[in-house]
């Protein structure tokens, strides 16, 4: 069993959490020891959010060490950017191409939102593969998958069989949405598959 | 069964599996969740929010003395609320057998500080147990339950946040019920009158004597052998660092961390080459070792603040020359902070919009409100703890000789914890300050939990609203005024009117939290507003609210200055924005335009 450290980030209500229990669940199904961490509180407020998802044969910390991260899921560029220390140097990531300028920017004097966060993280990881998943989920007829759209996506780097995506998926989204969520899954996978860096 | 849970659904279940009878809590991050699970799925435990830790304890306290199984749950600083029955049951005991979760915040993620509570179990002479993942904290439930009913005394289930909220697999069990004892009058027990209190002093000293046997015993202390050269005491969510970190090292790895097993740790200590004890927060364990002669060393490589990280714990073993420099991980990049801010719609908005006009000294208070110290609204002077802000204002009031000026924000939730002691002193004080009620019906930071003024239960039965309106008159208030904080103009009217005025004031803003309870949100929601480009000058104006669903847009003035736009799926219609708007460029959709 290969063991995998993945953190997933975003912004406050951007589903980071669920998409971590998405696929802790999903690894756990597949036979590994898991766990996950973040911490609540700010989640629903606009703040960053980061959940760290480690999966192993027997996993001790929680945390994931910096710069050990075999993947990094981001559903905003900047924060991408925000976290990418924790990526190895041959590392995965993959970002979504949504950009959420914080109101903060709008009257603060500072760095400012990045100008291309993509190009920044492709300087210091592996292996980049940004994704429109916004476009990806509106073809599809639901923006609402956008976030099962990036979890297909990341599935590439990982060793889960697709059943037990399906499964973890099929167990957590509303029960009319599972066929849609599981065509997002694996239109997300597919396109990520297609990608080939710069 | 094998399912992924997080500390504190795990402590749920280890309440459900070890037959416990009754929980309560006050909410607060990061113990909420633990009341939550259990109301949600357990319902055979009777479970409640309590008006604050105090009285959930001794709720708690209450029903282990008629011989229930009992847990009250709470953040560290909670337990503060609560230290008054926390340290006296001490002398008394808990015959039913009680838990006190002590949810400590280490890093202070959402917190004002970062006690370290086991310094409070050894205070008051409880046991302290401390689990280190999601199994542990089920399986210590059960031991707490089991070793207070055994001893006769309370126990402190000490988490962190990290044990709180990370998430790990458990191997589900069956509930063992427990017949509830009834309660054994006992005077000389249960009436704390000096001369019962003095005999039981003695026989509680005696009583840790016989707890740390018991530790010196315990399976939930073991040690796990590794190179003799190194050998390292943790416990909690550090074991789990040290084992990533050092795997090789020989462990001793403590479940109950008061009292120690001190001959044990001897025996180990003299069986290694250095000893080193791995603790986050105060040196709670080296300390009572060293004082115990035994060599060791902790706080000399790893710091007293903060929370530990695999990096951290991995930079004291190389610090202290045991472990080879790895190669440096990466640096962080410097990004724009993204600081939590007031939801679209949010009332305290429109009343700190309003409040910033006056220019007031302004003690504020523990919820989501305290956000308003932050830019671009940046009101507020004082925050200390729960229920703070009324007596604080009237102290700077008296230091000032006047309450001209000076105001008091204090959200529902935490009026009902521990405001209204402050209000009732205000009035005894005849302190002229303002002092404005945030009513947003909810516990709002903690995630939307009920309170006494919401008419409903933690398990969602309906409950006799207390109205607090009537209690600022019960208090002895006069002066009460209902104001709308989507109105700017008589908000702002209003404060001005009590600010003036050199009596104590109350305003009580009358509208809901936008996100919480989830099913009143469609009935908050009004049509969206939209900034008119023909008429937007591109001051920025609207920026200055803070409002997430405004931004800048692609298009510019004659001028070349960006417009502003509204995210109209994020918008609420409230219409505070419109309001600061000085050309009428914010408009909102007809009706229907809504989402």
């Amino acid at each position: 069993m290969r063991s995998m450290s993945v953190l997933i980030v975003g912004v406050g209500g951007q589903g980071v959490l669920l998409a971590s229990e998405l696929l802790s669940d999903a690894a756990l199904r597949a036979g590994f020891d898991v766990k996950k961490s973040e911490v609540h509180g700010m989640a629903q407020r606009g703040g960053s959010v980061s959940s760290h998802v480690r999966i192993s044969g027997q996993v001790f910390s929680p945390l994931i060490p910096a710069g050990q991260a075999d993947a990094l899921l981001a559903f905003e560029q900047a924060e991408a950017l925000r976290w990418v220390h924790f990526l190895k140097a041959d590392g995965t990531a993959v970002i979504n191409r949504r950009r959420l300028v914080p109101p903060v920017a709008l009257f603060r004097k500072g760095p400012g939102y990045p100008e291309d966060p993509v190009a920044s993280v492709r300087a210091r990881a592996g292996r980049v593969i940004p994704i429109d998943a916004e476009t990806v989920a509106r073809r599809l007829g639901n923006p609402r998958v956008e976030n099962t759209v990036l979890l297909g996506a990341l599935s590439g780097c990982l060793d889960i069989p697709e059943d037990d995506w399906m499964r973890a998926i099929e167990g957590r989204v509303p029960a009319g949405t599972v066929d849609i969520n599981c065509g997002a899954f694996r239109a997300g996978a597919e396109t990520a598959a297609n990608w080939e860096d710069a | 069964m094998k399912v992924l849970l997080s500390g504190n659904e795990a402590v749920a279940r280890g309440c459900h599996e070890s037959g416990l009878h009754v929980a309560t809590a006050y909410p607060g991050t990061p113990s909420t969740e633990i009341l939550e699970e259990i109301a949600s799925r357990y319902a055979e435990i009777d479970s409640e929010w309590c008006p604050n830790e105090k009285v959930a304890f001794e709720v708690a306290m209450g029903a282990s003395f008629a011989g229930a199984r009992a847990l009250t749950a709470m953040k560290h600083v909670g337990l503060n609320v609560a230290a008054d029955p926390f340290m006296s049951v001490s002398l008394i005991g808990a015959p039913g057998g009680l838990v006190v979760v002590s949810a400590d915040d280490p890093g202070m993620h959402s917190s004002q500080n970062e006690q370290d509570n086991r310094l409070y179990a050894r205070f008051a002479g409880y046991p302290c147990l401390e689990p280190s993942d999601s199994q542990e904290s089920k399986d210590f439930v059960g031991h707490s339950l089991e070793i207070s009913a055994a001893f006769d005394v309370p126990v402190m289930l000490r988490m962190t946040t990290r044990v709180c909220h990370a998430q790990s697999v458990v191997r589900l069990g069956e509930r063992r019920e427990h017949p509830v004892r009834g309660f054994q009058p006992d005077p000389r027990k249960y009436v704390v009158l000096p001369n019962h209190a003095r005999v039981q002093h003695v026989w509680a000293a005696e009583r840790l004597e016989r707890l740390a046997a018991f530790s010196e015993s315990s399976p939930l202390n073991r040690e796990e052998p590794g190179r003799r050269d190194v050998g390292v005491i943790t416990a909690g969510i550090s074991y789990q660092y040290v084992r990533e970190t050092l795997p090789e090292a020989s462990i001793f790895k403590l479940g109950i961390s008061h009292p120690l097993p001190i001959e044990r740790i001897r025996r180990f200590a003299a069986s290694v080459g250095r000893l080193f004890v791995v603790e986050e927060l105060e040196p709670f364990i080296e300390e009572q070792i060293l004082a115990a002669g035994i060599p060791c060393e902790g706080k000399k490589w790893w710091p007293r603040l903060g929370e530990f990280s695999p990096d951290i714990v991995a930079a004291g073993f190389v610090r202290a020359g045991v472990l080879e420099r790895g190669p440096e991980p990466p640096a962080p990049v410097e990004v724009q902070p993204r600081p939590p801010v007031f939801c679209p719609g949010c009332p305290h908005r429109g009343l700190f919009v309003a409040l910033k006009k006056f220019k007031a000294l302004v003690a504020t208070d523990i919820g989501c409100y305290t956000l308003s110290v932050y830019p671009p609204i940046a009101v507020g002077d004082i925050c200390v703890e729960m229920g703070a802000s009324i007596g604080t204002a009237v102290g700077v009031a008296k230091a000032r000789g006047s309450g001209k000026g000076i105001v008091a924000t204090i959200g529902d939730s935490t009026f009902l914890h521990s405001g209204m002691t402050g209000l009732l002193n205000a009035v005894h004080d005849g302190a002229g300050i303002t002092v404005v009620l945030l009513d947003n019906s909810i516990t709002a930071m903690t995630g939307g939990q009920h309170q006494p003024g919401t008419g409903k239960t933690l398990s969602g039965a309906a409950a006799r609203p207390v109205e607090l309106a009537k209690i600022c008159a019960a208090l002895g208030v006069e002066r009460i005024r209902v104001i709308d904080p989507y109105d700017l103009d008589q908000t702002g009217k209003a404060l001005g009117e009590a600010l003036e005025s050199g009596e104590l004031s109350v305003l009580i803003t009358n509208r809901p939290c936008t996100l919480y309870p989830p099913e009143i949100r469609k009935s908050i929601l009004r049509p969206p507003f939209r900034v008119k480009p023909d008429a937007c000058i591109g001051c920025h104006a609207c920026f200055k609210v803070g409002c997430p669903a405004i931004g800048e847009s692609e298009k510019r003035t004659e001028k070349g200055l960006s417009q502003s736009r509204i995210d109209r799926t994020l918008c609420t219609g409230c219409s505070v924005c419109s309001q600061v708007c000085p050309v009428q460029a914010i408009v909102r959709e007809p009706e229907g335009g809504a989402k």
